[in-house]
């Protein structure tokens, strides 16, 4: 055993956490308000050569594990959870299936241009009548010569503004009443492609969350990514990663909530103490410190099982969950110790309660994460 | 061109000092690149990248310094230097320190070498001064600009808020004012890198030095931390009043006059 982080994971989060709060932090509470998306922070972090993190050096990428990318997706959560989000699923649903499914070509063509951060990264899973049943996928793509011509929608994806091009899940055929879903790379300029930024959302105000809809859109077969037919079950795979980002969201966006909660209580008095001498404060902050603590150690567990190249679904989905509920219950109690004030925007925890519901429903919800631990577990 | 930086690493600036058992407590601290340290690597990058140069940083330490010295490397530095005394140096001073460094650097071809103006931990400013009159070079402490042509160098020295432009030849050694740039973060390629990069490890032996050479000057009679500040007092009445009890405060409590 071995709780050490390397040498280049500690100059990574030293770097990071410069970075978030100098950069990320200070605009956080007004991209809140104006629903700015940061494209200079995915700018700044492109000339730090963190966009294509853990991808293999000879695609620009810098070749780290992903603990590191754990690390950085914590500090900018914390800093704020809108770039945290946007950062993540860049790294773990745009650029993690191209580089794990992509032919050669597929990974110059597409990997590149994500990693100098040409492109934002996203993928196309969810649907309007197919969420947690990603199966139901509705979204067709009918064989024409050589090329597919693509018809459906697609909800809820983040990032869609700002990629270039978009892996998604389609019915390619069907065989004895049987879909067979594939994923297919679909340039976002191809004609018929819409990408629709309407969304008004609880919070992670900043981040970029789009529909797609798709008409008649008719891309070459050679766009079809990883095996025909394979293409649910290859983004079920990019998700386990996925959970991981968000599992690491979760202890960011917990972490801050926790530091602004542990300084208010220490500066704010009411009869005629600080609030970290009552009890009740002090447990509310003893349990937010041991639940993050508990948390983070899960998010670097299943970050370490696969980088040794172990099975990590179940640990990714219990990382996910228990970190995205804490989360929910930290933030919640941030605002309960702040009263008054922390219902009030200026105080941050606000956001950070608002922001933290959304990793307990996306990539997976809280109810299907269980669903996977049970089946890994043998109940069935 | 051959430039030496040297480093210290020092607590993070976010850290509470804390006391136990008369020493300042380290466990659990972060440790950080005095930031003026950090000005003078960012410097020697700079130069390499305007005029070519084989930048090397330098530390005196233990063997956790050696994440420092990475993160140096991981700016852009080309090699690092760790003195490790771990063993050897129970107490130290700006006099050890400076003569190890100069005992390192005297057989070394030398253009240039930057060092902080000031470590944020003990504040002497010396080490820089001190390893240029041992190595009998000229030097210049607080700069605020550098720039070299050929030999000869014009450097701005901040003096107390004031400039004074100074010109100057190499070999030369210089301290770095907060003002002369501002630190690139590494790049993620840099750090990577890093790791591949060489840092040598030495030890006094390895220079030719005894303890007894390098033995502290001063020595450290106690550490404490500073009384903590007192509650103010605001007086209230009238204005005489108000005068008349200040004084009185300031003759017999604060006893200032």
């Amino acid at each position: 055993m071995d709780f050490d982080l390397t040498t280049e994971q500690r100059i990574i989060k030293k770097t990071i956490k410069d970075f978030a709060e100098e950069e990320v932090a200070k605009g956080a509470l007004e991209r809140d308000r104006t629903k700015k998306f940061p494209i200079e922070i995915f700018r700044k972090l492109a000339d730090l050569g963190m966009m294509g993190l853990p991808f293999p050096e000879e695609y620009g990428g810098g070749g780290a594990d992903t603990i590191s990318f754990a690390i950085v997706v914590e500090e900018l959560s914390k800093a704020c959870a809108s770039t945290g989000i946007t950062y993540s699923a860049h790294i773990s649903l745009g650029g993690a299936p191209i580089n794990q499914f992509g032919t050669e070509e597929q990974k110059r063509k597409y990997l590149v241009p994500l990693c100098t951060g040409e492109s934002l990264g996203a993928f196309g899973l969810t649907e309007p009548n197919a969420g947690s049943d990603a199966g139901g996928t509705e979204t067709k793509a009918i064989e024409d010569g050589d090329d597919f011509v693509i018809n459906g929608e697609k909800s809820f994806i983040t990032n869609g503004s700002y990629a270039k091009f978009i892996p998604l899940t389609a019915v390619t055929n069907r065989k004895d009443g049987k879909k067979e879903i594939s994923a297919i790379i679909v340039p976002t300029d191809a004609e018929g492609f819409h990408v629709k930024d309407h969304y008004e959302k609880m919070g992670l105000h900043a981040s970029n969350t789009t529909e797609l809809v798709l008409e008649n859109v008719r891309v070459p077969k050679e766009n079809l990514l990883g095996k025909r037919g394979e293409g649910l079950k290859q983004f079920l795979q990019t998700l386990d990663g996925g959970r991981i980002g968000i599992g690491a969201m979760a202890v960011g966006i917990a972490q801050a909530a926790y530091e602004k909660s542990l300084r208010y209580a220490k500066e704010r008095r009411q009869f005629g103490r600080s609030l970290t001498h009552f009890q009740a404060i002090q447990f509310k902050l003893a349990d937010m410190a041991m639940k993050i603590e508990l948390a983070r150690n899960m998010v670097y567990k299943a970050a370490w099982f696969k980088d040794k190249g172990k099975p990590f679904t179940k640990e990714a989905s219990m990382c996910k969950l228990f970190a995205t509920e804490m989360c929910s219950e930290v933030t919640s109690q941030a605002v309960q110790i702040h009263g008054g004030n922390g219902y009030m925007k200026d105080f941050h925890v606000e956001r950070y309660m608002r922001d933290a519901k959304l990793l307990e429903i996306g990539e997976g919800t809280s109810e299907i994460q269980r669903m996977v631990i049970a089946r890994e577990i043998g109940a069935r | 061109m051959n430039i030496y930086v040297l480093l210290k690493r020092t607590f993070d600036t976010e850290e509470k000092i804390t006391l136990s058992n008369g020493q300042i407590n380290e466990e659990g601290a972060e440790f950080i690149i005095n930031p003026y340290d950090e000005y003078a690597v960012e410097e020697a990058i700079q130069i390499k990248e305007e005029h070519g140069a084989n930048v090397t940083v330098v530390t005196v330490g233990g063997e956790e310094a050696e994440k420092q010295l990475r993160t140096a490397l991981a700016m852009g530095a080309d090699q690092a230097v760790l003195i490790n005394t771990e063993e050897d140096i129970d107490e130290a001073d700006q006099y050890t320190t400076a003569k190890i460094i100069a005992e390192y650097l005297k057989e070394k071809e030398i253009d240039l070498i930057l060092a902080g103006n000031v470590a944020i931990d003990g504040g002497s400013g010396q080490v820089g001064p001190r390893v240029a009159e041992l190595l009998n070079i000229p030097y210049v402490t607080t700069i605020i600009d550098l720039q070299i042509d050929g030999d000869r160098v014009n450097l701005v020295r901040d003096v107390e808020g004031d400039e004074e432009k100074i010109e100057a030849t190499l070999p030369l050694l210089v301290t770095a004012q907060q003002g002369l740039n501002e630190p690139r973060y590494p790049s993620l390629p840099g750090i990577m890198k890093a790791k591949k990069k060489p840092l040598e490890e030495l030890e006094l032996d390895d220079l030719d030095l005894d303890e007894e050479d390098v033995e502290a000057k001063t020595k450290r009679i106690e550490i404490f931390l500073p009384s903590e500040r007192q509650a103010g007092k605001i007086l209230e009445g009238e204005l005489d009043e108000q005068v008349k009890e200040l004084v009185s405060l300031l003759r017999n409590e604060a006893k200032v006059i």
